[in-house]
């Protein structure tokens, strides 16, 4: 039986130590993100220039988990969000997030699973260790972000439901509640936002369940209190406030691909060879830059994951 | 108020309104205060006043015919410039601040995005209306004038369709301006057909209903 002990503080609360001995490096890169604001056209050119090297060096992080790149400021990454539960307005979800309840939160793990369940979030994240990953975010607007994330690997989460041999995709939804999300009383998308992975996608280890970011919890508007973060995907794949887990044999619906399936495929792989029919994909504007700047391909983490779509054509399979 | 001296002050706020917007943008601007994206609230904020002043402008006429308005006539030019200014303000916002010049994927957006195909084709009707709008111009087009201005309603139609196919899901704004461009067409067209059986009937018929008889 699962007790929640009151009084005890969630992981998600804790900073690592790790990450509270840099806080003043945090500071001063929330602070460099602004300054960049400024020197834009400079960093801008720098970047471009080191994009333009032979093709390991497109985009290489020395540590893919940790991109050397600038974190956006703290300030952007919270008040511009695309989260069309609270309104499609780029400022809404930092309006009307407030009254999102967090706390109690539990997550359904069902489907093809040996062990499936209703288990409270902070059971869920309890016996494993969040790690700060910083990656970069790229929405299918092409305009992009760096954020330091605090989360699990989803993998780790997955294996202790003991999925069984049928299980082929991971599904994952959002809370349904108009009450508390104003945008779910309007039919932009149809309610609830629901999102998959391959499994082999989701058991890949650059793929984490977030639940801070910047060394605190997680804000409501960025997904709180658990959301998806897939690096080398358009952001829409990085589903939020997520109530559902489910392992499945087939290939689950998502938003996205449902509201505009010309548009939105399922793997919603970043690549700037495939445009979106309506806008280019090649560049995107970094939030604090003025130029745009290359867009790479799997957001910089082909060689983590391009392995993962050998023989798949990716102009079909968008 | 004696006639002119009110037209001079209704120019003068038709103006000043028409300025505001733009501002309110510079005053954003100057205090750091255009938000995470900077570039494309310019590009929204400008392309919005485009559309809005460009309605505007087309509505002037319906409300001159249906309540005898005759004093909001001479607003039609400064409410077309206005709407003229702001659609290159948008452009030029997407020129420089967006592309920075970069003319090869200026000339594949214009080309292969259609909402950027439409927006443009917008912009160009705008160009020679807004180059006829002085006394000289229209005193030389003559009959002409009249028939070349119709191009503000394409230039309508193609900008609320610009703002249609670039949205991604939610097209209840953008519908809005549809609605609004649907109503000013169809009162056009009411007055056409008004026009043309007025015009069917004799003379004499005309006549009679003219002095009521």
């Amino acid at each position: 039986m699962l007790i929640r002990r009151a009084g005890t503080i969630k992981p998600s609360e804790i900073t690592s130590h790790d990450l509270f001995l840099r806080r003043r490096e945090f500071l001063r890169g929330a602070g460099w993100a602004v300054a960049g604001a400024a020197l834009a056209p400079t960093l801008a050119c720098g970047a471009e220039g080191e994009a333009r090297l032979p093709a390991p060096a497109a985009g290489a992080d020395a540590n893919p988990f940790r991109t050397d790149e600038a974190p956006t400021s703290l300030e952007d990454a919270t008040r511009y969000n695309n989260f069309y539960e609270f309104g499609t307005d780029k400022s809404d979800p930092q309006r009307y997030t407030g009254n999102l309840r967090t706390r109690p939160w539990s997550v359904a793990i069902t489907g093809e699973v040996a062990k499936p369940g209703t288990i409270d979030l902070d059971d869920l994240v309890r016996p494993h260790t969040a790690e700060e990953r910083i990656y970069r975010l790229r929405c299918v607007e092409a305009w992009s972000m760096v954020i330091p994330w605090l989360g699990i690997p989803l993998g780790e989460i997955i294996k202790r439901f003991e999925p069984t041999s049928n299980a082929r995709y991971v599904a994952f939804k959002t809370l349904l509640d108009p009450e508390q999300m104003p945008g779910q009383r309007s039919r932009a998308l149809d309610w609830p936002y629901v999102e998959g992975l391959r499994i082999d996608e989701a058991m890949h280890p650059l793929t984490i369940l977030a639940t801070g970011m910047y060394g605190q919890e997680l804000p409501n508007q960025n997904g709180a209190p658990l959301r998806l973060v897939v690096p080398w995907k358009y952001g829409f794949k990085s589903i939020k406030s997520i109530v559902e887990i489910r392992l499945t044999r087939s290939e689950p619906p998502t938003s996205w691909n449902r509201q505009a399936p010309r548009e939105y495929g399922f793997f919603a792989n970043v690549n700037p060879a495939v445009d979106h029919p309506r806008w280019s994909q090649k560049r995107e504007r970094r939030i604090g830059e003025f130029k745009k700047r290359p867009t790479l391909p799997f957001n910089g983490y082909a060689d983590q994951v391009a392995a993962l779509y050998e023989g798949i054509d990716l102009r079909k399979h968008f | 108020m004696n006639p002119t001296r009110r037209n001079r002050s209704l120019q003068i706020f038709a103006m000043t309104a028409g300025a505001l917007p733009a501002a309110w943008l510079i005053v954003l601007a100057l205090t750091d205060d255009l938000g995470a994206n900077p570039v494309e609230r310019v590009t929204h904020v400008t392309g919005d006043w485009a559309l809005r002043f460009l309605l505007l402008s087309l509505s002037v006429t319906p409300l001159r015919r249906l309540f005898g308005w005759r004093w909001v006539a001479p607003l039609r030019r400064t409410l077309g410039l206005t709407a003229f200014g702001y659609a290159c303000s948008h452009f030029l916002t997407y020129l420089v601040l967006d592309h920075f010049f970069d003319w090869r994927l200026i000339v594949e957006d214009v080309l292969e995005r259609r909402y950027v195909t439409a927006g443009f084709s917008a912009f160009l009707c705008l160009v020679p209306l807004a180059a006829t709008s002085t006394r000289a111009m229209i005193r030389r087009l003559g009959r002409r004038w009249i028939p070349l201005h119709r191009l503000a309603y394409l230039a309508a139609a193609l900008a609320v369709i610009h703002f249609l196919w670039l949205v991604k899901s939610d097209l209840r704004e953008p519908l809005v301006y549809a609605a609004a461009l649907t109503l000013l067409l169809g009162l056009r067209f009411g007055f056409w057909l008004a026009r043309s059986r007025s015009r069917k009937l004799s003379p004499k018929e005309a006549k009679s209903q003219l002095s009521g008889v």
